[in-house]
């Protein structure tokens, strides 16, 4: 039955019905309400995994990391500094093939410090070896927590898997969702079952270092794992569907879902909370009877490349409008989009729109601005576009920049 | 051909790592392995002891043993052991139960009294059944003889160099087991290589309590110190018999057992044996930082009570 719900609190009813044995915590905003709520559970006994109270995201992400290596499942979350923090052990779970589920709840990193989100904190794992879901709506942040652990904990996959969902936006606010219970759980998620673990009665060693002439294979397994992670995360979302009723992108491998973008002119591509709002745009410009549409990448790594080019390919003009940046060079987003339609030989003009930074909020009228820019470019090549600047930051306040006062 | 007098078929800790002759720490690690067992799981961080003991494909270990990176041993273990304590509970099928499994960590100093610091205090804090083994050899030697805060005074180290205005590191010894007591540890020693004995009857007596304990053990690392290999156990009975290392159990934050000197000797006599305290001997004023390790051999005889009446 539907229950509102806000984000944190969907977050945590996943991890009970995902029913992890070890859930090492520590707080930060606006992650801090995810295992506040999971200590209640614990407190009342309604969840009967060993909660750790951890002096660091360092050693919540170190504690999750050795008991996953005993075969554990674990979970734990965190934001911004906490994730650069978790940074180091994460690196290193993945070449370890050590799974860890985590919720992300996305803020930009400092300095200046801001507790709003972005996602220039899950963006800077990008490297990693991380699977990395982004949630558009509440339902899908706690749907994607499970779809982690199928995926994290698959035998051929074997990876730290971060589901993010974006700080305030989603984590503080009331949806309507469907709750899934440890029973309807099971039949979707079964317990895990590790390759490898320590245990004295089949000693192991684990964590060997490795010389130049073992290195890059051991690096390429792991980049194989995460690439393999496309098939599975296309399985588990087909199985989600026929257990729980929720569809994600069926039809695109789970990877990616689209919105009226079949017939667009005109793209807008963007993670996380904002496509809601597009949404609206895309509608509004639908009903003047212009061809714009969405598509929103739900797995940032690994890449959908195919799914990307496949949706993209018919456009005229594309937008990438995403909440971080490579300071020096555009955003990741945007990097990564023109990369995979270089691949398939397109020359659509593309632009990348930084919006959104620290909680700022992203309105119809960015998003208006933004496709009335866009809709500029249909019919040229990019060699035939001034771009400018590489990006554009929608919008900039320039009064404010030190020198642009005049 | 000469007969191999030792059989090795039971080690734990096998021959063929890289560890130099002499090392204080590969003896260490044999002697952790004979006293755990094979019933054991050993977390350890990054240093000398886990590059010469597992470069891949290789391995030394016969006991399930787990490295991760430098500054976070306390807390894998502490992660394994939680896990193993949620299987006893869920009645998981195919581990072993937790009373059954000791959980060991096996660190060098740097990694203990510097950079895992903020790991091994979370996890003394929290309980954990750990038992956490530091082998001090007063600096970090995997990179190449750096200074920790574990280097005594007036040791030279590639980063604290005796020169024209220098006596080598210029800061005192960090007192690592009292910050571990200071946790409210149950248990808390301090061994040295040459008593190997001694060493292992104290871990036995750590796995058997419960919660988290503290062993810390002198271990000689020739190349670090600048003496002959042959040397590291004479090295690690000077250093006690001086008083510059005493070996003690602390219980409850109380010294229970320390091992009393008849005869304490002036700290000279092991000093004067290692490269990294040459310049004390050779260079004016060097009398001087003698005469503040002989003060420090002093305090702890009479603060631990070493000296026998």
């Amino acid at each position: 039955m539907a229950k509102m719900m806000t984000g944190y609190n969907a977050v945590a009813e996943a991890v009970k019905a995902c029913n992890p044995d070890v859930i090492p915590a520590y707080p930060i905003t606006p992650q801090t309400d995810i295992v506040e709520r999971i200590s209640e559970m614990v407190a009342d006994g309604e969840l009967t995994s060993e909660y750790v109270r951890v002096d660091s995201e360092f050693n919540a992400a170190s504690t999750a990391l050795g008991a996953s290596a005993a075969g554990a499942r674990i979970f734990t979350a965190t934001s911004s500094q906490g994730l650069k923090l978790m940074s180091e052990p994460l690196f290193s779970a993945s070449g370890m093939r050590l799974p860890l589920v985590l919720a992300i709840a996305n803020r930009s990193l400092s300095a200046p410090l801001s507790i709003w989100g972005d996602h220039t904190d899950t963006f800077a794992e990008r490297d990693g070896g991380m699977i990395q879901f982004y949630a558009e709506d509440v339902q899908e942040a706690m749907d994607n927590v499970a779809m982690a652990y199928r995926v994290a904990e698959d035998k051929d996959i074997s990876l730290p898997a971060l589901s993010c969902l974006d700080g305030f936006i989603l984590t503080h606010v009331q949806e309507k969702v469907d709750p899934f219970t440890q029973k309807e759980m099971k039949e979707f998620l079964p317990e895990r079952e590790p390759i490898h673990t320590l245990d004295p009665s089949d000693p192991i060693s684990m964590g060997a270092y490795a010389r130049p002439e073992h290195w890059t294979e051991t690096r390429y397994e792991v980049h194989r794992a995460v690439n393999k992670a496309k098939d599975k995360i296309g399985k588990a979302v087909k199985e989600f569907a026929d257990v729980f009723g929720r569809e994600y992108g069926l039809e695109h491998s789970g990877l990616l879902e689209t919105y009226r973008a079949e017939d667009a002119d005109v793209i807008l591509v963007a993670l996380g909370s904002v496509c809601g709002t597009m949404r609206y745009v895309v509608d509004e410009y639908r009903d003047k009877g212009e061809k714009v549409g969405m598509v929103r990448p739900r797995v940032y790594r690994p890449f959908p490349v195919k799914e990307i080019n496949k949706v993209l390919e018919d456009a005229e003009a594309i937008a990438v409008l995403e909440k971080d940046v490579s300071l020096g060079y555009q955003g990741g987003l945007a990097i990564d989009i023109k990369s995979a339609l270089y691949s398939n030989g397109s020359r659509i003009p593309i632009l990348n729109f930084i919006v959104g930074l620290a909680g700022r909020d992203v309105t119809k009228d960015n998003l208006r601005n933004i496709v009335e820019q866009t809709k500029e470019l249909r019919g040229k090549k990019p060699e035939d576009v001034d771009f400018g600047d590489e990006e554009r930051w929608e919008p900039l306040r320039t009064e404010l920049l030190p020198g642009d006062e005049e | 051909m000469t007969e191999d007098k030792f059989k090795h078929e039971e080690d734990l800790f096998c021959s063929g790592h890289r560890a130099c002759p002499g090392c204080g720490a590969a003896l260490t690690s044999k002697l952790v392995t004979e006293a755990t067992g094979p019933q054991t799981i050993l977390s350890m961080p990054t240093g000398c002891m886990e590059v010469t003991t597992t470069p891949y494909p290789e391995s030394a270990w016969g006991i399930s043993w787990i490295h991760n990176i430098f500054e976070n041993s306390a807390a894998v273990a502490g992660g394994i052991e939680t896990a193993y304590r949620s299987f006893d509970k869920r009645n998981k099928e195919g581990y072993m139960n937790h009373e059954d499994v000791n959980f060991v960590v096996l660190a060098g100093d740097g990694a203990t009294f510097d950079i895992g610091i903020r790991s091994l205090s979370g996890m003394m804090e929290r309980g954990h059944d750990v038992l956490y083994i530091c082998y001090d050899n007063e600096a970090y030697m995997n990179t190449g003889i750096q200074r920790s805060s574990s280097t005594p005074i007036g040791a030279a180290t590639t980063t604290s160099p005796a020169g024209k205005e220098s006596f080598g590191e210029d800061v005192h010894k960090k007192d690592m087991p009292s910050i571990a007591a200071a946790h409210g540890l149950e248990y808390v020693a301090t061994a040295s290589v040459a008593y190997p004995e001694d060493f292992k009857k104290k871990v036995e007596k750590a796995l058997e309590i419960e919660g988290p304990k503290y062993i810390q053990i002198f271990a000689p690392c020739p190349r670090g110190w600048r003496h002959e290999s042959k040397n590291s156990i004479e090295i690690a009975r000077l250093v006690v018999e001086t008083g510059l290392y005493p070996i003690f159990e602390m219980e409850n934050g109380k010294i229970t057992n320390v091992k009393k000197l008849k005869d304490r000797k002036p700290v000279e006599e092991y000093l004067k044996v290692q490269g990294r305290f040459k310049h004390l001997f050779e260079k004016e004023g060097g009398e001087e930082v003698l005469e503040e390790l002989q003060k420090i051999a002093d305090s702890n005889a009479e603060k631990i009570g070493i000296d026998k009446e």
